[in-house]
């Protein structure tokens, strides 16, 4: 399996959690605990993902790499058990502060989910929904700001003589492109992918992986996979969970092939998980 | 006996145990449409949609009785409906399981759901009829909407949280509030599901006949102000079922044949939509 080439950035041994990045930090966490009720799904976390670079979280199931990639974007909010502690820095701002604006959180950091998740409306209002709850456009710049996420999400082709057909009416993989294209056109900073492929065909997954590789050049997409080649494709930058502790972090190619850790190499040799 | 056949022969047994038992339920239903229809179709002309109730051995028809019925479902279902699909809101959307209020609320609505509903015409009639010292339409809107509420908080709560949880995910990630949410997402899935149930809510008002006794009463006359007796449908049956004269029977029976169809029409067009929804989820 080829890699991705990843750029080299310094990575210094002694730090086995904490790599230091030259690129700019885009989302830190800080001692972040989670909780679903009296379970304690994340302990003591803490990471830096570094800015336009896709940041992957694997890990076996139940290991919190999804608890925290919802406390991204808070929204483990919607349920009244789920409680986090601790701090998130969203370019220097702790986003889990009762201060910050949960909404506009949302507004900077978009998510991505499992399965696709059309809204039971036209493609068209699909991708304006969101757009239309933080910015007054004009309808032509309404058009203008659609088309241009559908470009992004390189869906455009596919849909544009149909904008006025439900967003049900397209595929799995279509769907998946379509709800990153709602989500891009809030004009997010960060893209959060929650398992983005793990409900699509091998060849809608790899159309959605090239997408990912566009999207890092304007966002930081930190995303969460139960595939360990698939990260190996698209990341930069990987976070190995167990337990709701992260256990190593770094380059994606030298926690692969130089992991720092035991339980990292246990992992990649595929002993566990 | 070997295992196969014997378990052929246990399958056999109970299928035919099934289907008498649908052969059974049936055959009565069968019995009342066709007996309805016998009687019910040839009573049945221009005169009945055109003229009054009339004095008995007199010809007229059953005019005041179906504008009556018309006006006060219609009325209850227009008080009814929104305050149900409210409730049915905060019940899915706010009132999950730990909480003590919805869980009241909720078992409040199931008893009101099963409660015999000339219990509900006797409380409508101490309510208004009582005060205000005479029987009224709007006694029977407030008694039919009693009815009509239960039943669409039970569907409407049932309906939405058949809407995924990822669809309410997606649409709060995007930055959109929880009435945002509940309003542009939500109510927008299970819209056809909501419909059905008002639907099937009404269908079931419509041939109510104790909470209108109690009520709106009767009107021998055109009456479509809400504040005076008012003539209905099945009050009407029921009088004139009960009454000796020949042409007050065949009134009924017309009247009892043009329910029952409505009815049937709600409740096709009800199963319509819910198939056409569970298709487009």
């Amino acid at each position: 399996m080829e890699t991705q080439p990843i750029i080299n950035i310094p990575f210094r041994q002694s730090a086995l959690v904490q790599p230091i990045v030259e690129r700019a930090v885009k989302l830190e966490v800080r001692n972040l605990n989670f909780y679903y009720g009296d379970f304690h799904a994340l302990k003591n976390v803490s990471v830096r993902i570094p800015e336009k670079c896709v940041t992957a979280f694997i890990g076996p199931s139940g290991c919190g790499k999804s608890s925290l990639l919802r406390a991204f974007n808070r929204i483990y909010e919607l349920y009244p058990h789920h409680r986090a502690a601790g701090k998130i820095f969203l370019n220097g701002h702790d986003i889990l502060s009762s201060a910050c604006d949960v909404n506009h959180v949302r507004s900077k950091i978009g998510m991505v989910f499992q399965k696709p998740t059309p809204f039971p409306m036209s493609i068209y209002e699909n991708i304006a929904f969101g757009v239309r709850l933080h910015e007054k456009l004009s309808s032509s710049q309404m058009r203008e700001r659609v088309q241009w996420a559908l470009e992004k999400a390189a869906l455009w082709p596919e849909v544009k003589d149909k904008l006025k057909q439900s967003g049900t009416s397209l595929s799995g993989g279509q769907q998946q492109r379509m709800c990153i294209a709602r989500a891009i056109a809030v004009k997010p900073d960060v893209l959060l992918l929650d398992e983005p492929t793990s409900a699509l065909d091998p060849i809608a997954t790899a159309k959605i992986e090239e997408l990912i590789h566009e999207l890092k050049k304007d966002y930081t997409v930190v995303m969460v996979t139960h595939n360990m080649q698939q990260a190996a494709r698209v990341a930069d930058y990987t976070a190995l969970m167990y337990m709701g502790e992260m256990v190593e972090f770094g380059p994606t190619r030298s926690l692969f092939n130089d992991p720092k850790q035991s339980l990292t190499k246990a992992y990649v040799m595929g002993d566990f998980g | 006996m070997t295992r196969q056949r014997k378990r052929a022969l246990i399958n056999f047994i109970c299928l035919a145990l099934a289907c008498v038992a649908m052969a059974f339920g049936l055959f009565f239903l069968g019995a009342i449409l066709w007996t309805l229809v016998k009687n019910g179709w040839p009573a049945l002309s221009a005169q009945v949609f055109s003229q009054m109730t009339p004095p008995p051995g007199e010809s007229g028809g059953l005019l005041n009785a179906i504008m009556g019925s018309v006006i006060i479902t219609g009325v209850a279902t227009v008080i009814g409906t929104p305050l149900g699909i409210l409730a049915g809101t905060y019940l899915a959307e706010y009132g999950d399981r730990a909480h003590r209020v919805a869980g009241v609320i909720r078992l409040i609505n199931d008893v009101l759901l099963s409660a015999p509903s000339v219990v509900i015409g006797f409380f409508a009639y101490a309510l208004i009829v009582a005060r205000t010292g005479h029987f009224s339409g709007w006694a029977g809107v407030v008694a039919l909407a009693v009815i009509l509420v239960p039943v669409v908080v039970s569907s409407t709560e049932n309906m939405l949280k058949m809407v995924p949880n990822q669809l309410r995910e997606a649409a709060a990630a995007l930055g959109a509030s929880k009435s945002r949410v509940i309003a542009s997402i939500t109510y927008r899935s299970a819209k056809t599901g909501i419909l059905t149930g008002v639907l099937l809510a009404i269908a079931r008002i419509s041939g109510e006949t104790a909470p209108l006794l109690f009520t709106s009463l009767n009107n021998q006359f055109w009456n479509t102000n809400l504040s005076k007796p008012m003539a209905s449908l099945p009050i009407v049956i029921f009088q004139f079922a009960m009454s000796p004269y020949d042409d007050w029977q065949h009134l009924a029976w017309a009247g009892a044949l043009l329910i029952t169809l409505s009815v049937l029409v709600i409740n096709i067009t009800a199963r319509g939509l819910a198939k056409y929804s569970a298709r487009n989820i």
